[in-house]
């Protein structure tokens, strides 16, 4: 795992990378001895913290894709939604991606301060509970210009210093790829366990092509995929009503592509212009537009989810 | 830049229009999510070295279009890149460095979403050649200006130019009933100043612009200045 501390220089390889200590950018740190010792190549503490931390939380779920703009965040957000409208259940929804996130705005809450360290990160309902590093940030022109090991670093504070409290479900919303992001994210709850990861994509191989990217990456760290969504299905002309395929699936869309791996199709969410003017506005489409067959497709998709 | 589709296909948009007259070279940083192989119809090929370095692939028989993707150095096209930082920004270095691009009028880097490892390794790499500018790709919705936004507040602090944004997917032709649909714009719409051109997406299979050899001339004629 690849830390960075705080007085290290700008190119820091980790303080667990193979570098550590011998990298031309360690000349001068402070900690180049410890670190070319292999000293801080022990166990991550951290992993062992977050696990205490987790204990309270039942079900983690990381929503990924291989490809950016599928609908990820749209669909982590919502599906936050949908299961926080029991009022019985508590939900938090933990946004990853770093340099862009999203989920601050698709939940109506941008421009908030969220407290890190204390109490409950707040949200819009009492039993949904928020966090990303949009709230964070000063302006929504704020970039976040971060290598791999400073996005690390703030991944582990998300995981190990919020006070999540007692959480039915923990959604964790991701950047798109296989790299820093998702590498952290499962190592720090390697402790804790994940139940399993929701995949997103839409119908295009070009789109597919990164999915199963994504799902050799699942393997690979052992994670369990609970299922593919395929988003932008099919476009329902708002006049006339008839269906469209914007993104035709020349290889069988994420059907063919379950069916040959062996994975479930959790669902097929069609492309209602609504969709995205609701998430424009911080409004759950959920409630706003409860009569649209992409509402219907993700009511469908929750209350089946095996992780229910 | 919020979505990597756009990027791929804006790049290949532009190619259309530019090797006719150029020698251009695409550079695909993308490395957890190459797309510009199968984009071009070359994904089955691959790279070889020469004396000055990697050869790139040639995706024309006249061989005015190079690509370097690391899709070609990958033997399954399933493989899972599953790489942190510093790996990405070293292997970046190498696709500068050591391809053999040859005499090129134009170099056109594809970038993943993000303001992260691969878009610093780029910009590093390319010091002491000059980069022309960027360009900026988004949709309508206010999340992906979201983070157009960051992106151009990427580029004043790196000193990149911003050449132009351009808005994909910004209305809908429905093939049943021929109403055109225009995504609503949110008052977070870039200023016109920097919203140079828009397309709007054709669902007939003639006028999709993901497919290359069937560029619409309609859309065609957005790019030529």
């Amino acid at each position: 795992m690849a830390d960075v501390p705080t007085d290290a220089p700008e190119h820091c390889p980790g303080t667990t990378s193979e570098q550590a200590g011998k990298s031309s950018a360690c000349q001068g740190c402070p900690n180049q001895t410890i670190c070319a010792s292999g000293a801080a190549k022990a166990p991550d503490p951290a992993i062992e913290e977050i696990k205490l931390k987790m204990a309270t939380v039942k079900h983690k779920i990381l929503v990924l894709s291989g490809k950016g703009g599928v609908g990820k965040s749209t669909f982590s957000a919502h599906l936050a939604h949908a299961l926080a409208s029991d009022d019985s259940k508590e939900v938090g929804l933990l946004d990853i991606d770093i340099c862009g996130p999203s989920v601050p705005k698709i939940m109506g809450l941008e421009g908030e301060q969220e407290y890190i360290y204390s109490g409950w990160p707040g949200g819009l309902e009492d039993n949904l509970a928020v966090m990303s590093i949009g709230f964070l940030l000063g302006s929504p022109d704020d970039a976040v210009i971060w290598r791999g090991p400073k996005k690390n670093g703030m991944i582990k504070q998300f995981l190990r210093d919020v006070d999540w409290g007692e959480l039915d479900y923990l959604i964790v919303d991701t950047p798109p790829g296989t790299s820093d992001e998702h590498l952290s994210a499962v190592q720090y709850l390697s402790g804790a366990g994940i139940d399993g990861a929701v995949i997103i994509t839409t119908p295009q191989e070009v789109s597919l092509q990164d999915v199963r990217k994504e799902i050799r990456f699942c393997q690979k760290v052992q994670l369990p995929v609970i299922g593919v969504v395929e988003n932008m299905s099919a476009f329902v002309c708002p006049k006339c009503k008839n269906t469209s395929q914007i993104f035709p699936p020349t290889t069988g869309g994420a059907q063919r592509m379950c069916e040959e791996l062996g994975l479930t199709l959790l669902g097929k969410v069609p492309l209602d212009p609504r969709i995205g003017r609701s998430c424009d506005e911080g409004k759950s489409f959920l409630n706003e537009v409860p009569d649209s067959p992409a509402a219907a497709a993700y009511q469908t998709i929750v209350q089946s989810k095996p992780v229910l | 830049h919020k979505h990597t589709l756009t990027h791929n296909s804006f790049s290949i948009i532009f190619y259309h229009c530019e090797c006719v007259l150029y020698q251009v070279g695409i550079l695909d940083v993308d490395l957890c999510g190459p797309s510009i192989p199968r984009m071009l119809g070359v994904s089955q090929q691959e790279v070889h070295q020469c004396d000055s370095g990697w050869v790139p692939v040639y995706a024309d028989p006249q061989q005015r279009l190079a690509l370097m993707s690391i899709g070609f150095l990958l033997d399954d096209p399933s493989e899972a890149v599953v790489w942190r930082g510093p790996k990405k920004t070293a292997l970046i270095g190498q696709f500068v460095r050591d391809v053999a691009w040859g005499e090129l009028d134009v170099l056109l880097v594809d970038t993943p979403p993000g303001t992260s490892d691969e878009h610093l390794a780029v910009l590093e790499n390319l010091r002491k050649h000059r980069v022309d500018g960027a360009v900026l790709v988004t949709t309508p919705q206010a999340v992906s200006i979201g983070d157009v936004r960051r992106e151009i507040t990427f580029c004043k602090k790196t000193g990149v130019k911003i050449l132009g944004i351009v808005e994909n997917m910004s209305g809908f032709v429905c093939p049943h009933c021929s109403v055109r649909h225009a995504h609503p714009l949110t008052p977070e719409a870039p200023p016109t100043s920097l919203l140079q051109y828009r397309v709007t997406i054709f669902t007939n299979t003639t006028h999709n612009f993901t497919t290359v050899h069937n560029t619409s001339s309609t859309i065609q004629s957005y790019y030529i200045h």
